[in-house]
């Protein structure tokens, strides 16, 4: 709809500008409290607005850990990074190439029960991992899984949403297109490699950049399967500085861990964005 | 090498009581270097006939053979042809170039033998200067060469069009008609070509199939099939505007219609229940003529005039030169018919009734 009232412009804009604010103003404060000292961030209530001059400090102990100045232990953040990092490529990859391949089955073979197995994947869509959360704990402990990369990864791999959105787009994928392929002499695998896994690419980079804040942000599953400080993700080392107790909380090291944590996912969704955007303008069948 | 045969074909798509018959036993015989038309309305099988010799479909039952050899078993990359899709199917992520070489490639041919035939292709259709664009770069005439590129460099027995033409416009697509008449002419590849625009099927066939309902009506070059139909639904479907089709009784004395004898100028083949066709093209105004003729609607077309009327109750479409004066709306008309251009149809069987010409 192309209107030209100005007050439309003017109000569209102040909604904007409100949603801008509600979700960038929690980032900013994370932000500005990683920059100040534990003792600014306690006792000046409300916290100052302005970022202070401890940046550098702060990071630096949340990354290699150390010593605080009230005398606390900080584990180092950048092997829990090293962890999330591999557990979310993991994660994403592995989807991606688990629900590529199984789309292709379901939309592209007859084999008996073909519709059987699509409402099964399909099932699982209403099943959230928490509600099978125990009966995977005892496979994944029952294999000796647990603390490893495999523990953490393999069951959050299968993939209904995935499978769903790749069926959905093989659908749109002309039947010519398969038969040209065929009178070209391309086995379905040839045909898969070449022809499919090509076409589908922008829908990859969707599912990946999905999939990757997905597994990056996964906190319950390896709460239950890492016992040991090596395995953990940052997301659970965040949780883990916030003591209980009488130990006092470096609030100022935790938003930092947290500005850390932040910028894997955002530089994925900032890189991404260009192939998105770029699929999506020249997405033609 | 790439002569055709069809043995007692049959599809039928499911199986016990919801069968359904789409192919009802289909002989012929091509010979090799042929450029054969199939051509019917839409639904009438002639797809499903030419997705069977590409092995796109299942042969129910019956053979087809392809250079002397049944490919009724065979993958159809196996069978040594080559098609041409409606909708082109390009695959949309490859350039011209690699659209045209993927299938030598998969046949793992030296990469210098592929880069010969897609030139050799390139050069013959004129695509030059397109080579590294993506199908969707192409106009769709463009697209459309590159479809027929494809087919060409794999050098097959036979060439497969299933509709390739309908996605043009009209001017593109009587051009791209020509182009594919002179490749026929310079290849020399048995083709079969499948549409449901019957000029199309007369300008290029060297014989033309006509099917109706899963049967073949008619299988002939396009002059028997315009000048003896085999079937009244044949001479329905073949010319424009379609052929008239009267149905009366025959008598010695002439042509009983809507109450009224019309006189004819040679005997009925037989006396009964008849269908006496005439093409529109066939009859002529004159004031002696022995039928009289009530216009309804003119339409002026330039070269020539469509007349719509009645005669003796039933519709009639009279086609007339385009410098004779335009007779107006309720006009009465005499029309004459020439003996040699009536057409006597069993309503029953709907087959051609022979007539001795005398």
């Amino acid at each position: 709809m192309i209107s030209n009232r100005p007050a439309n412009t003017v109000l569209s804009h102040l909604v904007l500008a409100l949603g801008v604010l509600i979700v960038a103003f929690p980032v900013y404060l994370t932000f500005v409290a990683s920059t100040q000292t534990a003792e600014q961030i306690v006792q000046n209530v409300p916290m100052s607005l302005v970022p202070g001059n401890k940046m550098v400090d702060n990071y630096r102990l949340a990354l290699f850990g150390g010593q605080t100045t009230s005398g606390g232990r900080i584990a180092p953040v950048a092997p829990m990074m090293l962890t999330s990092l591999v557990s979310a490529l993991v994660i994403a990859l592995g989807k991606i190439a688990i629900s590529l391949l199984s789309a292709f089955a379901v939309v592209y073979f007859r084999f008996p029960g073909r519709s059987l197995v699509f409402w099964m994947i399909f099932v699982t869509l209403m099943l959230p991992v928490e509600v099978r959360i125990v009966p995977t704990y005892k496979v994944i402990s029952d294999l000796g899984m647990l603390d490893t990369y495999a523990g953490l990864t393999v069951p959050l791999i299968a993939s209904a949403t995935a499978t769903f959105l790749f069926r959905q787009f093989f659908l749109t994928v002309p039947d010519e297109l398969v038969e040209a392929a065929r009178i070209d002499g391309a086995g379905p695998l040839r045909f898969f490699k070449d022809v499919l896994v090509p076409l589908s690419s922008t829908s990859i980079a969707a599912i990946f950049v999905i999939q990757f804040i997905y597994g990056w942000n996964q906190y319950l599953w390896p709460l239950l399967v890492t016992t040991r400080e090596d395995m953990y993700p940052v997301v659970m080392g965040i949780r883990r500085m916030i003591s209980g107790g009488d130990a006092a909380t470096e609030w100022n090291v935790v938003m930092a861990t947290a500005v850390l944590a932040m910028i894997p996912p955002a530089l994925v969704v900032i890189l991404m964005q260009k192939w998105f955007v770029k699929g999506l303008v020249d997405s033609e069948k | 090498m790439g002569a055709i045969v069809f043995r007692r074909v049959e599809k039928i798509y499911g199986s016990g009581s919801r069968a359904n018959k789409v192919i009802h036993g289909v002989d012929a015989e091509f010979a090799d270097g042929e450029f054969i038309v199939i051509v019917g309305p839409s639904g009438c099988g002639k797809s499903t006939l030419l997705r069977m010799v590409a092995g796109l479909e299942e042969i129910t039952s019956g053979e087809i053979e392809i250079g002397g050899r049944v490919v009724n078993r065979l993958e159809p990359a196996e069978r040594d042809i080559a098609m041409v899709f409606q909708n082109y199917a390009l695959y949309p992520h490859m350039s011209v170039y690699d659209n045209m070489a993927y299938g030598l490639k998969i046949k793992k041919l030296p990469k210098a033998e592929i880069d010969a035939r897609v030139q050799r292709a390139v050069q013959i259709l004129g695509l030059d200067g397109l080579i590294d664009r993506k199908p969707r770069q192409l106009s769709g005439g463009q697209r459309q060469r590159v479809a027929m590129g494809r087919a060409i460099v794999r050098e097959p027995q036979v060439f497969l069009f299933d509709e390739p033409l309908s996605n043009l416009d009209a001017k593109l697509r009587s051009q791209t008609r020509l182009e594919i008449q002179k490749l026929h002419r310079a290849l020399r590849v048995t083709s079969l070509f499948v549409t449901h625009d019957q000029v199309e099927a007369m300008t290029l066939a060297q014989r033309m199939i006509v099917m109706n309902a899963g049967r073949i009506e008619q299988i002939g070059s396009p002059e028997t099939v315009y000048e003896r139909p085999a079937t009244s639904f044949v001479a329905s479907f073949i010319g424009a505007p379609p052929m008239n089709l009267l149905h009366g009784y025959a008598t010695t004395a002439g042509f009983e219609l809507g109450g009224q004898v019309l006189p004819l100028p040679v005997p009925p083949p037989r006396t009964g229940n008849l269908l006496l066709g005439i093409r529109p093209e066939h009859m002529a105004l004159d004031p002696g003529g022995a039928w009289a003729f009530h216009v309804d609607v003119v339409e002026t077309l330039g070269a020539e005039r469509l007349v719509y009327g009645q005669l003796a109750g039933a519709a009639l479409t009279l086609r007339i030169d385009g410098t004779l004066p335009a007779p107006s709306p309720g006009d009465s008309l005499r029309l004459t018919v020439s003996a040699r251009h009536l057409h006597w149809f069993d309503p029953a069987s709907t087959q051609r009734v022979a007539v001795s010409h005398g």
